[in-house]
């Protein structure tokens, strides 16, 4: 194969299913075939019979659209000041001085370990489960985002001040725009990590949702249900992770080549 | 008095001089040509004179007014394409300051890119982004005109072309211009007065008047008279490319 040459939107898409297919029929052999004992792994078929009981029987769909309330209340949270202050942070090298050793420290703080201080500061509702959240965004988008803006090219920097822009417009005219694609990208990667952070935290202490239920399914040793619960996961976070690369496209038609 | 005065401008970036004062003045509707050797500081003088570095010593006077900062009275054309990614060529060129939708388009048409207002930066070729980058420049109606080395990264052709369109420009508005570059044939066919620059640290080394008539042609880059001022300025650039060499 020859390196780096690109290959076909079409051999792309079947050798993406190509995979899916074979990790499917690995799966299937070992649990049909009886190399593992269902105990351990249920087989695909059990998956999907105990998958509609859930949803038919046990009102799996209202959990689902808790946990997805969840990240996106914790992940807006955390962007909604993350954003800004990691913007500050790029624009002015002193702001950035400021919070910086003190953000990159945070950064390493793991949001799981949280868990138990956020119980008692804040219960087992839903103010606790959107602060892991928050934990474990917030820290990680200031970052990012301080990178990103103060990455913005020099020249279109120096261009700006030629053109007699203020130190005010070179952050709103320059720098915003300039970072706004990366600042996009930033957000759907951190969304990303925060569906981690979520069901971590609906392991411990929680009534509802994804990881709740696979809690109770682990009591039950029903493995059909626990991944279920995985891959409904793993399908909403392709699904909004796609959504999410359609609106950075639409937005930002300029950033494409 | 001239429009824009260099004051004994010297400039050390770490353990590097890479301007000895500098004394030079460029007067109204002036075409001048910093000609240097790579690495001379002619662009850092330019930048300074753009309020982008701070001289180390000395001063710049435009209109008789200390130069402290960037502002809209200098416009500048980087060697880089600095277009603003994310805003259409018309939005580009109504970026500045003190520009406005009538000399937008007088000027896009001017480059010769209507047609194409509507089109991002990454639609379009190195030619085309450094015409926008000038009509963006003159469309903020500057005082003087910096150019540094704006065709620098284009191909033979299109530079030959973008040369003639910048002297027909010039020879339609005589807007001070102050261009740097290291190309003799350039400079010679752009400007009115050419500064040779020596190897670093850079200073003004002499200027030689170019005498050839306005308007220009392309076809005098083949003249008698061209060939003699190539001679000439050959020479000069030649022992400081030289000592250039031998620096590194």
């Amino acid at each position: 194969m020859t390196p780096l040459k690109p290959v076909g939107p079409g051999a792309r898409v079947a050798l993406g299913l190509a995979f899916f297919v074979l990790f499917l029929a690995a799966w299937a052999l070992a649990t049909f075939g009886g190399y593992v004992s269902p105990t351990f792994l249920a087989d695909p078929a059990t998956m999907l019979r105990e998958g509609w009981n859930l949803l038919a029987q046990h009102g799996f769909l209202k959990d689902i659209l808790i946990t997805i309330w969840r990240v996106f209340g914790g992940f807006v949270l955390a962007a909604a000041i993350g954003i800004p202050l990691g913007m500050a942070m790029g624009a002015y090298k002193p702001v950035e001085a400021f919070f910086e050793p003190f953000i990159s420290f945070s950064r390493y703080l793991p949001a799981s370990a949280f868990i138990p201080l956020l119980i008692l500061w804040a219960g087992t509702g839903e103010a606790q489960k959107l602060l892991v959240i928050f934990v474990g965004s917030f820290f990680q988008i200031v970052l990012m985002v301080a990178i990103a803006v103060g990455n913005t090219r020099r020249d279109l920097v120096e261009a700006a001040y030629t053109l007699g822009a203020s130190d005010r417009a070179i952050v709103t005219r320059v720098l915003l725009p300039a970072s706004a694609p990366e600042i996009a990208e930033i957000s759907r990667l951190v969304l990303g990590w925060a569906w981690t952070y979520v069901i971590v935290a609906e392991l411990i202490g929680a009534s509802s949702g994804i990881g709740h239920m696979i809690m109770d399914s682990q009591a039950l040793l029903n493995t059909g249900q626990i991944i279920f619960g995985i891959v409904v996961i793993g399908v909403i976070g392709l699904v909004s992770d796609f959504l999410f690369k359609a609106l950075n496209r639409r937005l930002f038609p300029w950033s494409l080549a | 008095m001239s429009k824009l005065v260099i004051e004994g401008v010297s400039k050390t970036f770490a353990a590097t001089r890479a301007l000895e004062k500098i004394d030079l003045a460029i007067e109204d509707n002036d075409f001048l040509c910093i000609l240097g050797p790579s690495g001379c500081g002619k662009s850092t003088l330019l930048r300074i004179v753009a309020g982008l570095e701070e001289p180390g010593t000395g001063r710049v006077l435009l209109d008789g007014q200390p130069v402290e900062r960037p502002g809209p009275d200098r416009g500048m054309v980087f060697q880089s394409y600095t277009l603003f990614p994310w805003l259409t060529v018309r939005q580009n060129v109504l970026f500045g300051s003190r520009s406005n939708e009538a000399r937008a388009a007088r000027l896009i048409s001017q480059v010769g890119l209507q047609g194409f207002e509507q089109h991002y930066p990454k639609q379009l070729s190195g030619g085309m982004q450094q015409r926008t980058a000038l009509a963006r420049a003159l469309a903020n109606d500057p005082k003087i005109l910096l150019l540094d080395e704006p065709f620098g990264a284009l191909d033979n052709q299109t530079r030959a072309l973008m040369q003639e369109l910048l002297l027909g420009i010039w020879e339609a508005d005589r807007k001070t211009v102050m261009f740097v570059t290291h190309d003799i044939d350039e400079a010679i066919f752009m400007a009115n007065r050419v500064a040779v620059m020596s190897a670093r640290p850079g200073r003004i080394k002499t200027t030689a008047t170019v005498g050839l008539p306005h308007p220009r042609h392309y076809t005098m880059k083949t003249s008698p008279e061209f060939s003699r001022y190539k001679a000439q300025l050959t020479e000069e650039i030649r022992v400081e490319a030289m000592k250039a060499v031998q620096q590194v």
